[in-house]
């Protein structure tokens, strides 16, 4: 076949969805599978260390001498924000669609803070030190969306 | 696996092993004026890939500009339809998503009149038939199903041809693929 050549021409530019999807799947390990066990059962685990704290979520090696933490202990439910940052405008993939907190929640006999969502309704209801509790999901499947968020303590 | 010790009112009960965790990115794909040149092209059932005015070169898809010399690919050219697979894989393996039934095969095919390889399915051919030097042409859509993209081919297919032969890049240079076909590494040697 004869190559035809031409100079190259001015073109509208085209444009189109693009979606990239990976279904991945992951296997927990017994310390992480324990902790999302536990959110299925609406229990909260953290591993204790060898100097005796507790760290929520559980920690599968210990953090000063590397060693496997093996003691799953229950901690919570409620517990003590002690930093938070507050959302206006939620987008499409936040766990919530109305205005909410993301919080570093220390949970009772826990020495270290999770990462969670607070519903407070109003960036007012917010202060650091508040108390929480868990709001859990009606059907849970043992993932971290089993706990649908924390809410300010009811008297 | 390391034993664990649960809480008792965790004991007995099933434990979770895995969690699903997909992740889903979702964009808005603008290829720019080459591509879209290339793109627009393949709809009209013609492969157009681009010269450079230094070396030569012609890329297919087309970028716009040459790598090499730095300067806009102004001239453009139609390319045929067949080509010689210079390098390919044997797809064994099932995956989520998976179009074609395995084993299959994905090849570099540099096309007829280009110096650089598009990559594209072969079938039509026992997979354990597909090797280096084949000569396979394009099997299109339908011409009701043309669109601006590269799924307008099907895929290639043998053409019959007796095999040509192929430079394997940095053969008898004693740099890149072409020194690991005597078992050396680059920088390995003596």
């Amino acid at each position: 076949m004869p190559l035809v050549t031409e100079p190259t021409r001015a073109v509208q530019v085209l444009s189109a969805p693009l979606v990239i999807e990976y279904p991945f799947k992951r296997t927990t390990g017994p310390v992480v599978g324990a902790f999302l066990t536990g959110l299925r059962e609406r229990i909260l685990l953290g591993t204790r260390a060898s100097d005796g704290r507790v760290i929520v979520p559980p920690a599968e090696s210990d953090p000063v001498t590397g060693d496997d933490l093996t003691e799953l202990v229950e901690v919570g439910p409620g517990g003590e924000v002690t930093t938070w940052a507050w959302v206006h405008h939620p987008h499409p993939k936040h766990p919530l669609d109305r205005p909410f907190a993301w919080a570093l929640v220390r949970l009772d006999g826990a020495d270290t803070a999770m990462l969670h969502v607070v519903d407070a309704g109003t960036v007012d209801a917010m202060r650091t030190g508040m108390r929480v509790e868990p709001r859990w999901r009606d059907e849970r499947e043992g993932a971290i969306g089993d706990l649908a968020c924390f809410t300010p303590e009811q008297g | 696996m390391v034993d664990v010790v649960l809480p008792e009112s965790l004991r007995g009960v099933e434990p979770v092993r895995s969690v699903r965790i997909p992740a889903r990115l979702e964009y808005r794909y603008t290829p720019g004026a080459a591509s879209s040149r290339f793109l627009r092209g393949i709809a009209e059932k013609r492969i157009l890939g681009e010269r450079c005015s230094v070396c030569q070169k012609v890329y297919v898809p087309p970028r716009g500009a040459c790598p090499t010399d730095g300067v806009p690919t102004a001239e453009q050219v139609e390319l045929a339809h067949a080509g010689t697979v210079v390098s390919f894989c044997v797809v064994n393996v099932a995956f989520y998503g998976q179009e074609m039934e395995i084993p299959y095969v994905t090849a570099n095919i540099r096309l007829d009149g280009s110096d650089l390889p598009i990559m594209h399915l072969i079938q039509e051919c026992p997979a354990d038939e597909v090797r280096i030097g084949m000569r396979v042409e394009a099997v299109w859509v339908d011409d009701a199903d043309l669109g601006p993209t590269l799924e307008s081919i099907r895929w290639f297919r043998p053409t019959g041809e007796p095999d040509a032969d192929v430079d394997i890049p940095g053969e008898g240079v004693g740099t890149g693929l072409g020194s690991w076909v005597g078992g050396t590494a680059p920088g390995e040697g003596p």
